[in-house]
């Protein structure tokens, strides 16, 4: 979009002091876009591979697998929850509750803390179960 | 007052009422999202294996394949509508937004008909030796 450099930026990122709304905010944008791109391509991968036969399943096993593919793995569960936690705060805030400051702050906080709990746990059962 | 048609509306009352959709489809689909792939984490963590044999016949069960489906068109419309918003406030130049909505319409629309028919295939042939 077109700018006169004559007039003013409103105050942005670098200029406000960060905060946990900020942070919570920024991060729903994040995993929404990680998940719809890396998380979608990985979910439809799965399932062609399962379409096309042992051999095309097998080459996605072996990749999903590997140290990197339990690091992408990982991080797309993380991104998950965070994104179905903040997203079940933008569900509240859309009632029009939970603007007060303090509690903003602190849904934001448990948000991000519980995604972290929850794919620490869903990890856990799957490392437990596995080895 | 309007002529009844939409541009009528926008004229006689300052909206054709339609204004929201985006916002609600959003809503909708986020509801959709947050109770099929919670379904699909339980489902597959309750899977005796995560092997071949065990994921096709997993899937070509009716009760599985159908609401897989539900999740591929909720997930992909979601997606389509979150990505939407992220262009619409960081691509400004005119061509390049027209250019990269074009490319999300087709990646949405390919990821779906992807999905859908992957699970279709599944269900409808089975195990492949």
């Amino acid at each position: 979009m077109a700018r006169s450099n004559s007039r003013p930026l409103s105050p942005h990122l670098t200029i406000w002091k960060w905060g946990p709304a900020m942070a919570i905010s920024i991060l729903h944008r994040v995993t929404g876009n990680g998940l719809a791109t890396v998380g979608a391509l990985g979910l439809v991968w799965w399932l062609m591979a399962a379409a096309t036969g042992p051999e095309a399943y097998a080459t996605f096993m072996k990749c999903a697998t590997s140290p990197f593919g339990y690091l992408v793995m990982i991080g797309i569960t993380w991104a998950f929850f965070q994104h179905l936690f903040s997203g079940l705060r933008h569900f509240v805030l859309d009632m029009g509750a939970g603007y007060e400051l303090n509690t903003n702050k602190s849904w934001s906080i448990a948000a991000m803390v519980a995604s972290v709990l929850v794919t620490g746990l869903v990890w856990l059962y799957i490392f437990g179960k596995a080895f | 007052m309007g002529n009844g048609t939409g541009i009528g509306r926008v004229r006689g009352l300052g909206s054709a009422r339609h204004g929201a959709h985006h916002w609600l489809a959003q809503r909708y689909t986020a509801v959709g999202n947050l109770l099929l792939v919670l379904w699909l984490i339980f489902s597959l963590l309750s899977l005796p294996g995560l092997d071949y044999d065990s994921v096709v016949l997993w899937i070509a069960n009716p009760l599985v394949a159908v609401p897989m489906m539900l999740m591929i068109v909720s997930i992909f419309w979601h997606l389509r509508l979150g990505m939407q918003v992220m262009l619409e406030d960081y691509v400004h130049d005119k061509g390049l937004a027209f250019f990269s909505m074009l490319l999300l319409n087709f990646y949405a629309f390919g990821g779906a008909a992807a999905g859908v028919f992957a699970i279709a295939k599944i269900a409808f042939t089975g195990v492949v030796e």
